[in-house]
């Protein structure tokens, strides 16, 4: 192993960066959690809808911005998540429960779906996973106990809605700090590299060994878990109750496109901020009705021309910030782990303060 | 044609490639073999089929006849990701570089995954290759905001990074200055001289020279040369293809 410059550099992962990123992530993480002891149920339920639209978001950003595939068909996940809810609170799982086994067995579902999935490219692709998406909720709809074409309820819930609003909360608020890890851990561990060269391009990432496919695989898979999830959190926030045209709407691609484009692409800060641009919006001005949705067009459109890379794609272009650091750095090593060989001398000659020659 | 060197120590064989798109043929009956530690060069005309050569050879196109063996394996079939474990690395023509990740991501890239390392291993690997390279100092750089130059030296360094045994470089020294040719051919001279097999298509006749010790000459698709490097430069049907038939 040549170990010419191994001495005189090091790579950083900002670490240190990372690593307050993570400990005020998890205070954050902790002051919700205890929000709802503290203020107004109305106000804290209000807000199960910004955590499931970031995990939404995010896992967008994962399957599109970073493995390079743009779905329109997550919504296939968001509705098998919601009835597998049904089908495990059937079979006696508590709500919150089956919403994660509902979840595995979404992954499950996902993992030959991508085989029929990434027979195509681009284009076809999207339009590939719209039409799976279709198909998912055409059989759905074939099973009279999950409500046929009307739609369902949960059969076993939480009686006390108190409760029932907390436990909701804790869920989302758990799924959404889950989307989060995972996607964080996911993009700084080996992998990121990979899919990240694969975003950027396919040709070359094979040629330097990458296995496309799988690395695409997981990442499909990991992202349908995660919409599964979300699906779920958006049934069980809807007092149990789903209908087949509502949890199988395309639209929820829709908003996830326009969080993750408008938040920046290809960003982890990106579609949080898309996110919670959408839920103040969705918030303040949804009761203005059709004029709202040309609102939003809008602002995508606007932003795509001015700002292509999204609006935190802008502000780490501005000022070179990343809260959630992924990247490696290139940096010299202290002065005093400078070794002793024979490679080094150019460096201490050049040191104007002598430190090197004594 | 020359008979190819006996199949024993042949770290790569090409037996009967071809490839076609359609009823368009690029490569037709391509026969050479590569013997562990030798340096072949391929020169040709413009459309010859050099590249789609390289793209069989690493599995980025697949052979539409012929077999590919690579170390007594029969790679045909199998995918670039898959040769590139087995110690192929290949570079670009046309560069494709990882844009929004830093050279040193880029030839991480390679190392994390072609040579298959993990953790320092694989960044101290990475930092070699940028080192052979020359690209230390733009290490930091987003591959996005480099020059083409540069983009071509980044190719060579994310092969490297693989820790290739057999490398396949496409025209690497094109555009570069007197100088900068001179260091390249001096890199290239000494991943030779470490024992890596290397087959380099190159216009720079003059950088090819210094290196290879074999060269093969590609014309419409087909092999019109192999041999010493001087006899086939020499000979009547390279001079031919390269400088019209009045010769």
């Amino acid at each position: 192993m040549p170990k010419l410059i191994a001495g005189s550099v090091r790579v950083d992962r900002y670490q240190r960066r990372a690593l307050v990123t993570g400990v005020v992530a998890a205070a954050a993480f902790v002051a919700l959690a205890a929000a709802p002891y503290v203020l107004d149920p109305a106000v804290t339920s209000s807000w199960i809808k910004l955590f499931y639209l970031i995990t939404l978001a995010t896992m967008w950003n994962l399957l599109a911005g970073y493995a390079g595939m743009v779905s329109v068909g997550q919504q296939a996940y968001i509705g098998l998540g919601a009835y597998g809810l049904f089908v495990f609170n059937d079979m006696g799982f508590d709500p919150y429960s089956s919403a994660l086994i509902a979840s595995v067995a979404v992954g499950v579902i996902a993992l030959p779906l991508s085989f029929i999935a990434f027979r195509l490219r681009g284009g076809y692709f999207a339009i590939g996973t719209w039409v799976i998406a279709e198909a998912v909720r055409q059989i759905v709809i074939r099973f009279d106990n999950l409500g046929a074409g009307r739609g369902r309820s949960i059969s076993n819930y939480t009686a006390d809605p108190v409760f029932r609003n907390m436990f909701t909360y804790w869920l989302a608020l758990g799924i959404l700090a889950l989307a989060l890890v995972v996607t964080f851990y996911l993009l700084r561990s080996r992998m990121g590299i990979a899919l990240q060269s694969i975003r950027d391009n396919e040709v070359a990432a094979r040629a330097l060994g990458i296995n496309v496919s799988r690395t695409k695989r997981i990442v499909f898979v990991i992202a349908a878990m995660g919409a599964a999830l979300a699906g779920s959190v958006i049934c069980i926030q809807a007092i149990g109750v789903a209908s087949p045209n509502q949890i199988f709407s395309v639209s929820y691609s829709a908003f996830m496109i326009f969080m993750v484009l408008i938040g920046g692409i290809g960003t982890i800060e990106g579609p949080i901020l898309g996110a919670v641009i959408y839920f103040v919006m969705d918030l303040y001005f949804s009761q203005l009705g059709l004029w709202y949705l040309v609102v939003l067009g809008l602002l995508a459109i606007l932003v795509t021309l001015f700002l292509p890379k999204g609006i935190w794609g802008a502000i780490h272009e501005r000022f070179n910030i990343s809260l959630f650091p992924v990247g490696h750095r290139i940096v010299p090593v202290a002065d005093k782990f400078l070794p002793q060989s024979s490679a080094q001398p150019t460096v201490k000659e050049k040191r104007p303060n002598g430190r090197f020659r004594r | 044609m020359s008979a190819p060197a006996e199949t024993a120590n042949s770290l790569l064989e090409v037996n009967s490639v071809a490839k076609s798109y359609g009823a368009l043929h690029i490569l037709t009956e391509i026969n050479f073999a590569v013997p562990a530690g030798e340096a072949v060069g391929i020169v040709g005309p413009n459309g010859a089929g050099k590249s789609t050569l390289l793209s069989v050879i690493n599995g980025t196109e697949r052979a539409t006849a012929g077999s590919v063996i690579f170390d007594r394996r029969d790679v045909t079939k199998l995918g670039p990701e898959v040769r590139a474990h087995a110690g192929m690395g290949r570079t670009f023509q046309i560069p494709r570089p990882f844009t929004h990740l830093t050279v040193f991501e880029n030839a991480l890239s390679g190392a994390s995954y072609g040579a298959g390392l993990h953790g320092k291993a694989a960044d101290e690997q990475a930092l070699y290759a940028l080192e052979l390279s020359g690209m230390m100092d733009l290490a930091n750089t987003p591959a996005g905001r480099l020059p083409l130059l540069a983009r071509k030296r980044l190719e060579l360094a994310r092969a490297l990074a693989t820790r290739p045994r057999l490398l396949l470089l496409d025209e690497i020294a094109g555009g570069l200055t007197e100088a900068e040719c001179d260091s390249l051919v001096e890199t290239i001279s000494g991943l030779h001289a470490s024992g890596i097999t290397i087959i380099w298509i190159e216009h720079v006749v003059k950088a090819l020279l210094a290196v290879v010790d074999r060269l093969v000459c590609l014309a419409s698709g087909t092999l019109i040369a192999d041999g010493k490097p001087d006899l086939v430069m020499s000979s009547t049907e390279v001079r031919r293809v390269y400088l019209g038939s009045g010769i």
